[in-house]
C-alpha cells in the first residue's frame, strides 16, 4: 500500500514539466518526507558577479519537494496546491554544488497540511535556505478539483 | 540660473530602455524564465511569457508554485534594483547610450521571500508589478502583485525583505 502510493506520487513529481526543466531528481520519499535535489546550473544564475543560483530557483525546489512530502503523507491527499511559502534565505548556495532539499510534512488536517524543509549544498551542516509553507489538501473522493488525480485511487 | 533645454524624447527612452534592458540581462535566470519588463516612465511591469516548462500541474494544468515564486522574486528585484540607479540613469552623465546600472551597483540579496498563492495559475501570461514599501541603508521591503487576465483578480501575492547592495566604488 505504502509502495503503491509512494510510486504514485514519484511518477507524478517526475510528470511536472517544471520539476523536469530545472532537473529535479527524486532522492527519497517516505510517509510525509522528501527528498528533492537539482545541479547548479549557468541559466539558474541569479547574479553573474557571484555565480550564485537565484532564490527563484531554490523557491520552486522548495515548493517541488513540499508538495512531494504532502503528496507522500499516509493521509493520501488527492492532490494539493501551495497556499503559502516563505523562504528565508540564510546564506548564498556556493556556485557549481547540487541542492538538496528535505521537507517534512509535519501536520495534516482535513483541509490543510503544514510543511517545513531545508536545503542545503554539498556542505550539509549549513543550511541555504529554509522553507516553511501551507498547502491544499484535496479530498481523494474525487469530488471537486481532486478530479485531476482522480485516476490514481 | 539658465535652465538647461529639455532632452529630445528619444533620446530620454533609449537612456531609460538601455538601463533597463542591462539591469534585466544581468539576471540569467530572468532569461530562463522567460521574463521581460514593460516601461511607462519609471513605472515597470514585469511579464512572464507562458511556456510549457512553467507547467506544475499537467492535469489542471497550472503554472508550477516555484515558477510564479520566482517570477515575483525576479519582478521584486529588479524594481529594487531599479529604483536604486533611476535617479543616476536620470542626471545622464554616463552619456547618451545610458548607463550599465551593474557597473553602479550590485544586486539586492533576498533576506526572506513570502508568497501567497491565491488562484492557480492559467497556462499563460502572467503579469506583476512591485512596490517598495521601505528603502533603508541596509535593508528594505518589497511588495509584488501577479495577475493573468484581470487586473484586480490577483493569482499571487509576495512580500519580500532584501539586503542593500553597496555601491560600487564607494564603501
Amino acid at each position: 500500500m505504502e509502495d503503491a502510493k509512494a510510486r504514485v506520487a514519484r511518477q507524478f513529481i517526475e510528470a511536472i514539466p517544471h520539476s523536469k526543466a530545472l532537473g529535479m531528481r527524486l532522492d527519497a520519499l517516505d510517509a510525509g518526507v522528501a527528498v528533492i535535489s537539482m545541479d547548479w546550473d549557468p541559466r539558474f544564475v541569479g547574479d553573474p558577479q557571484t555565480e550564485v543560483i537565484h532564490g527563484g530557483a531554490v523557491s520552486a525546489l522548495m515548493d517541488t519537494c513540499c508538495g512531494a512530502a504532502v503528496m507522500s503523507h499516509p493521509s493520501a491527499p488527492a492532490s494539493t496546491a501551495t497556499l503559502d511559502l516563505r523562504i528565508d534565505y540564510m546564506r548564498p548556495a556556493t556556485p557549481r554544488q547540487r541542492i538538496t532539499a528535505r521537507a517534512e510534512c509535519h501536520h495534516v488536517t482535513r483541509t490543510v497540511a503544514f510543511v517545513r524543509a531545508v536545503a542545503h549544498d554539498e556542505d550539509a551542516d549549513r543550511p541555504v535556505a529554509m522553507a516553511s509553507g501551507a498547502f491544499t489538501v484535496e479530498p481523494s473522493s474525487g469530488r471537486g478539483r481532486s478530479r485531476e488525480k482522480g485516476d490514481t485511487q | 540660473m539658465s535652465r538647461r533645454p529639455p532632452e529630445p524624447v528619444q533620446a530620454v527612452k533609449k537612456r531609460r530602455d538601455a538601463a533597463l534592458s542591462a539591469l534585466v540581462q544581468s539576471v540569467p535566470y530572468a532569461g530562463f524564465l522567460g521574463i521581460s519588463f514593460d516601461r511607462r516612465g519609471d513605472e515597470l511591469t514585469a511579464v512572464m511569457s507562458f511556456d510549457e516548462k512553467l507547467i506544475g500541474n499537467p492535469f489542471l494544468p497550472a503554472l508550477h508554485g516555484g515558477a510564479t515564486a520566482a517570477f515575483l522574486e525576479v519582478t521584486a528585484i529588479i524594481e529594487l534594483a531599479w529604483s536604486l540607479v533611476w535617479e543616476e540613469i536620470e542626471t545622464g552623465l554616463h552619456g547618451a547610450d545610458g548607463m550599465d546600472p551593474m557597473r553602479v551597483i550590485q544586486m539586492p540579496k533576498t533576506i526572506d521571500f513570502t508568497v501567497d498563492y491565491l488562484r492557480s495559475g492559467l497556462p499563460r501570461d502572467a503579469y506583476a508589478r512591485a512596490r517598495v514599501n521601505r528603502s533603508g541603508r541596509r535593508y528594505a521591503s518589497v511588495h509584488v502583485e501577479a495577475w493573468q487576465d484581470n487586473r484586480a483578480r490577483l493569482f499571487a501575492q509576495a512580500t519580500g525583505h532584501f539586503l542593500m547592495p553597496r555601491r560600487i566604488g564607494k564603501d
